[in-house]
């Protein structure tokens, strides 16, 4: 008789299991987000440029706004683009 | 007594000489407002993600600086706004957290896709190896840099004389 550890599952329990979502700038401690940094920005703008939402991201509210502001400032230097197909 | 930070992006069109003195214009003209000018990032040419005035690279400038009567911005910006160097430009104010990552950025604390915890640590340990990487890097960098900004050039010139 297999006591309870030996038994393997047939499919990994952990698919299917909700991802924590964390806000990385309240994590990490960043508080100040570069609009010169087009590279770093590109992590929070879908395919075609426009901004994802924070239920994705996971952002809080206070560095959502920030990067707000940053992805529009770069789009004024045209460090991003206003409106594209293919970004990534 | 508060800092900004405007960034503007020259013609790529123009001489170098041209270029530069752009830049000295608005380095004396703050000076001679009474700012002091905390830092000038030079960061080259870039490509654009879109066309403006059917140029498709800019020459990228920063200045920092400390300003203390804040109407002087307006003569800066409508300054800017009436050279046809100028291309774009961007002024905003900063608040403490800016000022400081811009000084973190400028003494090679903050990497790219790095934290800022790991960044303080990391730089430490790591500092000797990373100038003489970085210096090669950069060697190399400015070697290529170079070469786009005159094919660049060669493309623009002649895209700007066949519309003449």
């Amino acid at each position: 008789m297999a006591s309870r550890d030996d038994i393997k599952f047939l499919s990994n329990p952990k698919i299917g299991q909700k991802r924590d979502k964390y806000c990385r700038f309240k994590r990490f401690g960043i508080k100040h987000i570069d609009y010169k940094d087009p590279d770093f920005l590109l992590q929070f703008v879908n395919e075609q440029g426009k901004l994802l939402p924070r239920r994705i991201t996971g952002n809080s509210l206070k560095y959502q706004r920030k990067i707000a502001t940053a992805v529009k400032r770069a789009r004024h230097l045209a460090m991003l683009p206003y409106l594209t197909d293919q970004l990534k | 007594m508060r800092q900004y930070e405007v960034t503007f992006i020259v013609d790529p069109v123009l001489s170098d000489e041209e270029i530069k003195s752009t830049l000295q214009t608005y380095q004396e003209m703050l000076t001679n407002e009474g700012c002091k000018i905390v830092h000038t990032e030079e960061m080259g040419l870039k490509q654009l993600a879109y066309p403006i005035k059917r140029r498709n690279s800019g020459v990228y400038y920063c200045i920092e600086f400390q300003l203390e009567a804040p109407s002087f911005l307006d003569k800066l910006e409508l300054s800017l706004r009436r050279d046809e160097r100028v291309m774009r430009f961007l002024t905003i104010s900063l608040d403490k957290f800016g000022v400081k990552y811009n000084e973190d950025k400028r003494n090679g604390l903050i990497g790219k896709k790095r934290t800022e915890d790991e960044k303080g640590s990391d730089a430490k340990k790591s500092e000797p190896k990373k100038v003489v990487a970085d210096e090669k890097e950069v060697v190399k960098k400015v070697v290529a840099a170079k070469q786009v900004l005159e094919a660049v050039k060669e493309s623009d010139s002649a895209a700007s004389q066949e519309e003449e």
